[in-house]
């Protein structure tokens, strides 16, 4: 690319603005949602003057780990124009039932793998529904919600504690910088954050993906491997859910069947104010990234204002609005064309 | 016409009935209805009061269905009416009043059918997906009725309040009178108007009835606009009920229960055709399931994963994949009969 | 036939039958494609062209009959195993991702890697090879949507190249494009053909396709007329192939044209410079009470566009309608209604019927929807109704509770012209009402039409079948490459008129 533009000349600010519209269509949902943190968390500053401070920052990711996990996963399932409702009550039966089997005296290191297992058995199943049955994502994964929240409850009604000091780690560590600070579930999501991007960006198979956002059926004529594709896009984000899962138990020190309900609108809408599409075939990790962080900041600024949490939500719903209003204003534009 | 009649509605009613005997088989004080004061009690009485606000909500769930599209923002529309209303108990003077009442529940409806018409706006005139567009307020409506109770769990005493969910008139639960007239006033809207065909028309081929000049835009919106109007009302009777607007809790799941029951009443997800009908024993067969769960001793809370099952059986019924498979089998076995009997 | 032995055919189809549940798609079809030549395949709708192509291409399979390419028998299940084999298709509306890049959109799934991960650099530099060797030279990493549909084209031929296709399959490419567009895109075929690139090119265009084809098939409801040199076919005689010349069944229909229709007056309905861009150069056209205009053209000649664009259901950027005079605005289909003009779709399953709803639903719809929800047609009213129509027209079955999708599609089509009358329009436009129906129907059909008119409705009727309408027609309005080239008087027309109209050299096209 670089070797391409040098031996021009100079060009005009319009051409360079063309070529990057015609290149980087995609990522301008992506700078808007970036525009948006920025003007959050600097509006912050302004009223609260004490909101871009490290701390406040640095547990801007360590409280959202979970989420953005979780949303990562949810990228995957919806860039193929999928959509899956299950991650919150899968996020909980894994969280109750590595609870329990910690507090029977399984150790860690099986409890974990058998944690990010049943994510990606209720991932398949929804799978399976949606590939061989013809079954609505919608209706599929809201089959998986159901399963898996009742799976909870048959784990244990009621909270169970966790003592295991492993887990516990994960949360509690904490490696300061210079007043920054980072634990190890916020290392582990942001390396779940780097290979979702690498994957969807530099594999067939992450490809692949965005062809069967784009338009399923040519890409079934092109010759991809669709069904293998879709299959795994929702075992991926019912893994992320399984290790979400994970995480959240070591912010909690505690599974609970209850966690999580909602969780799956927090996700869906962190993942498309961060500018994917909920067409499919646009959209991208790194802005799902950024969706979960404004909607941490979004939660941060009201908690600092002392009003109802129930504003997050809210703020959120019409943030999502705005987002989804704009996208079809942007599609039903394009295929005017 | 009979015929059609059968064909939709003899698996959905085979199922209830199916449901009801094994309930009476297993425990027959299932069917036993004592009366007390006058009014009956029992194991159907409870489900045919408990069965009220996803009857309404699920009445306006088919209409929205057969217009190929889905509202998903019924429960939280539900905790938004109940918040309205009860706040509006809460601070009158007079909380007992039938003009407190009478206000406080029109308020709260009236919340709910701008919502309803919000996302038939967004559906009909935007053109955004059902599923997305109903997202937003499922999203935020619950939000809203945290702010609306200011984040508390409001309670009242207010009897005539109290008395729509759980009170009797003649004998049988004040709930189940509501549930009846909305069923007959839907049924006599849909079916005594052309509002029933053409909405079937309108989900069944889009193309073809914009072509024949049928006011689509108009049809889908009142649609979403009717489902919010019942999911106030619902969001009233499940108040009532506990005598409490709990934002969290209110509709909790109710638009999967409604979605579930039309679908159990023959309604294709894919919109057209739609059955009233079909939906209310869709309504009744889920209220008797959840009761069987209970007795079953199964904590309430488990009882999603059963619901699971059935939306995993109903959509593999469905399925198209597994019917061809069916009939295959089918022709198979009858095939080799036919030889074994030639032989 | 004069088969050039010396040549040993790419692909050789045999005796292709395939079923489709209650029709024969395609019966007992020969089809042979050389090395290095331009193959037309002509045919009107429902001619077969589509199911052979899906045949070879690994979409349908086939019921009878044998396949080979390059005398290896073959049999495709899927187009990954057609591709495999060096067949490869670029579809009318350009089956390729308007999401990714166009580097991205020529190379997926043969990106090359680098340790396991994908070299972008590469893939850009090998798709830029790809579209240079047809002399494209975009921006590899721009978006596919940001290009006009031509150079989508060219991008999914690039796409096939990339497999080393031997045989390309166009399917109606031309169909949105511009006349440089054309010219471009020809100069590729012509490149790829004399580099041994057999192709197969599927048009309407009979200019395109005596332009670039060496060879022509014509088929006709499912069997093969015939192939022949497109040097060796007058355009006259591929006309008559493809309409086909129906022993005429009809003699007891009278011929209508010889009845006298009073054009003096002002026309019911009256067009003027109707068009639309891409679609549709703008065209005028009159109709009077009592008269039938007949529009004769192939497919995709814009005879559907025409009508779709005059009655609201597509949205003219050009020209005005009047009704008995006066000026009006005709944007959406509910306009055209008001106006009284009815419009039956020829594409009966998709924009016609109801097919989840009764027949007597169905008939009764266009009333509703005029009336609005408000006030049903129902009880003896529209019993009456429907009792009128059924029988006025023979709908058969005569049960007015059946779902109309379990009819024939003659009373279909039948009860589509019921659910039209019942609301007494003016003007009533029938676009290709007797296509794929049993003779019986077409029968009534026609009769019908001719009685409407003979009682004062004026009528716009479109059909494939030349016979029809200069039978039924007091004027015709003949159309070619989207454009409306002329008017004859039925009364002193034959079909062999009007194929000549149709078939005329285009004159230079205009820019």
């Amino acid at each position: 690319m670089s070797a391409a533009t040098s031996t021009r000349i100079p060009e005009g600010i319009g051409t360079r603005v063309r070529r990057f519209t015609s290149r980087r269509a995609s990522w301008i949902p992506v700078f808007a949602a970036l525009g948006i943190l920025l003007a959050l968390l600097l509006a912050g500053q302004a009223y609260f003057g004490n909101f871009l401070t490290p701390r406040v920052l640095s547990s801007l990711l360590l409280d959202n780990a979970y989420l953005l996990i979780l949303a990562v996963g949810m990228t995957f399932v919806i860039l193929t124009a999928g959509i899956d409702l299950s991650v919150g009550a899968v996020l909980a039966f894994t969280a109750i039932m590595g609870a329990r089997m910690l507090s029977e005296g399984v150790p860690v290191v099986v409890v974990i793998p058998v944690m990010l297992i049943g994510g990606a058995l209720i991932g398949l199943l929804i799978g399976v529904l949606i590939q061989f049955f013809d079954v609505q994502p919608f209706i599929a994964s809201l089959a998986g919600m159901f399963a898996a929240r009742g799976l909870a409850f048959l784990v244990s009604l009621s909270s169970i504690k966790v003592e295991d000091p492993a887990i516990l780690w994960l949360q509690t560590k904490l490696f300061n910088i210079d007043g920054w600070y980072l634990s190890p579930t916020g290392v582990i999501a942001l390396l779940v954050v780097a290979a979702g991007a690498l994957v969807l960006q530099f594999t067939r198979f992450g490809r692949t993906i965005y062809a069967i956002g784009g338009n399923e059926q040519s890409a079934r004529l092109m010759g991809l491997p669709v069904v293998r594709t879709k299959l795994l896009a929702y075992i991926i984000c019912g893994t992320c859910a399984g290790l979400a899962g994970v995480v959240f138990t070591a912010y909690q020190g505690a599974g609970y069947p209850l966690n999580g309900i909602g969780t799956e609108l927090d996700t869906i809408a962190a993942v498309v104010i961060g500018g994917t599409l909920l067409t499919g075939g646009s959209g991208f990790v790194l802005g799902s990234m950024i969706g979960v962080f404004v909607y941490g900041t979004i939660k941060t600024a009201i908690s600092f204002l002392g009003a109802e949490q129930s504003w997050t939500r809210i703020t959120i719903g019409a943030l999502l609005l705005v987002f989804v209003v704009v996208q079809r204003v942007i599609v039903s534009r394009s295929s005017r064309r | 016409m009979t015929k059609i009649f059968k064909h939709r509605l003899v698996l959905p009613i085979a199922a209830l009935v199916a449901l009801i005997l094994v309930n009476t088989i297993s425990r027959p004080s299932f069917v036993s209805i004592t009366v007390r004061d006058g009014q009956l009690y029992g194991s159907v009485i409870d489900i045919l009061r408990n069965s009220a606000p996803l009857m309404l909500v699920a009445l306006g769930m088919t209409i929205v269905i057969a217009t190929r599209g889905i509202d998903l923002s019924v429960g939280a529309l539900m905790a938004v009416s109940g918040a309205v209303a009860l706040t509006i108990i809460d601070g009158s003077g007079s909380p007992d009043s039938p003009a407190t009442l009478g206000i406080a529940i029109a308020a709260g409806v009236t919340v709910t059918l701008i919502f309803g018409a919000w996302n038939g706006f967004l559906v009909s005139v935007l053109g955004i997906q059902p599923i997305i567009a109903t997202l937003v307020l499922m999203l935020a409506g619950r939000g809203i009725a945290l702010l609306i109770t200011g984040g508390f769990i409001t309670t009242v005493t207010s009897t005539p309040y109290k008395f729509m969910s759980q009170g009797y008139l003649l004998g049988l639960p004040f709930a189940f009178y509501v549930s009846v007239v909305a069923i007959v006033l839907v049924a006599l809207i849909q079916r005594r108007t052309a509002l029933g065909v053409l909405t079937e028309s309108v989900g069944i081929n889009p193309e073809a009835s914009r072509l024949a000049g049928v006011r689509s835009r108009g049809i889908v919106w009142g649609a979403y606009a009717v489902s919010g109007l019942l999911a106030g009302f619902a969001g009233i009777l499940y108040s009532s009920n506990i005598m409490a607007a709990d934002a969290n809790a209110a509709g909790q799941y109710i638009e999967l229960d409604a979605i579930l029951a039309v679908v159990l009443g023959g309604t294709s997800l894919m919109g057209g055709k739609f059955s009233i009908a079909g939906t209310v024993i869709g309504v009744f067969t889920i209220q008797t399931l959840k009761s069987t769960i209970t007795f079953l001793g199964v904590p309430p809370a488990v009882s999603p994963l059963f619901m699971a099952m059935v939306v995993v059986i109903v959509v593999l019924v469905q399925s198209q994949r597994v019917r061809n498979g069916a009939s295959k089998l089918w022709a198979t076995v009858s095939s080799r009969k036919e030889a074994e009997v030639a032989r | 036939m004069t088969e050039d032995t010396a040549v040993r055919p790419i692909v050789a189809m045999t005796g292709i039958t395939i079923r489709f549940p209650g029709v024969l798609a395609l019966d007992g079809v020969d089809f042979s494609l050389r090395p290095g030549e331009v193959h037309a395949l002509m045919g009107e709708n429902g001619a077969g062209k589509s199911t052979l192509i899906k045949a070879l291409t690994g979409v349908y399979s086939i019921d009878g009959g044998s396949i080979e390419v390059d005398g290896e028998p073959r049999s495709f299940s899927t187009t990954a195993d057609a591709q495999a084999a060096g067949i490869s298709t670029v579809y009318q509306e350009v089956n390729l991702l308007p999401n990714l890049s166009v580097g991205e959109n020529v190379m997926l799934g043969h990106e090359p890697r680098r340790a396991g991960r994908i070299d972008w650099r590469g893939v850009h530099a090998e798709a830029a090879e790809h579209l240079s060797n047809l002399g494209v030279t975009i921006d590899t990493r721009s978006l596919l949507s940001s290009h006009s549909i031509a150079l989508q084209q060219l991008v999914a031929i690039s796409r096939a190249m990339v497999t080393d296709s031997k045989v390309l399959v166009l399917d109606e490419p031309t169909s949105s494009l511009d006349r440089s567009e054309v010219e471009q895109l020809f100069g590729v075929v012509r490149d790829l053909r004399d580099r041994g690139v057999a192709i197969i090119f599927v048009s309407h265009f009979l200019d395109q396709v005596y332009e670039i084809s060496d060879r022509i098939t014509v088929l006709r409801n499912g069997k093969l007329v015939g192939t022949s040199a497109a040097a060796d076919l007058p355009r006259g005689e591929l006309v008559s192939q493809m309409l086909g010349r129906v022993v005429d069944e009809f003699e007891n229909i009278s011929r209508a044209a010889d009845r006298q229709v009073d054009r003096t007056g002002t026309p019911v309905v009256s067009a003027t410079g109707l068009g639309r861009r891409g679609v549709l150069e703008p065209a005028d056209l009159d109709v009077f009470d009592g008269e039938v205009v007949g529009i004769a053209g192939l497919l995709g000649s814009g005879r559907t566009e025409l009508v779709r664009l005059l009655y609201g259901a597509d949205h003219a950027d050009s020209g005005r309608v009047a009704v008995r005079g006066s000026t009006v605005r005709v944007a959406t289909p509910r306009h055209a209604i008001e106006h009284r003009i009815a419009f039956s779709s020829e594409d009966r399953r998709a924009e016609g019927i109801i097919g989840d709803l009764t027949v007597a639903e169905n008939i009764v719809l266009g009333i509703q929807a005029r009336r609005g929800w408000l006030r049903k047609v129902g009880g003896s009213e529209k019993e009456t109704i429907v009792s009128e129509y059924m029988a006025a027209l023979g709908v058969r079955p005569a049960d007015p509770s059946m779902l109309v999708k379990n009819l024939s599609g003659g009373n279909q089509q039948k009860v589509l012209l019921a659910r039209w009358l019942a609301t007494a329009p003016q003007l009533i436009i029938l676009d290709e009402p007797t296509r794929g129906i049993d003779v019986g129907a077409k029968a009534d059909i026609q009769r019908k039409v001719t009685e409407l008119a003979a009682d004062g409705l004026a009528v716009v009727f479109i059909s494939s079948e030349l016979e029809e309408v200069v039978r039924l027609a007091q004027r015709i309005v003949v159309m070619r490459d989207r454009r409306k080239i002329g008017e004859l008087d039925a009364h002193d027309s034959s079909v062999d008129d009007v194929v000549a109209a149709i078939a005329a050299e285009a004159r230079e096209a205009v820019a």
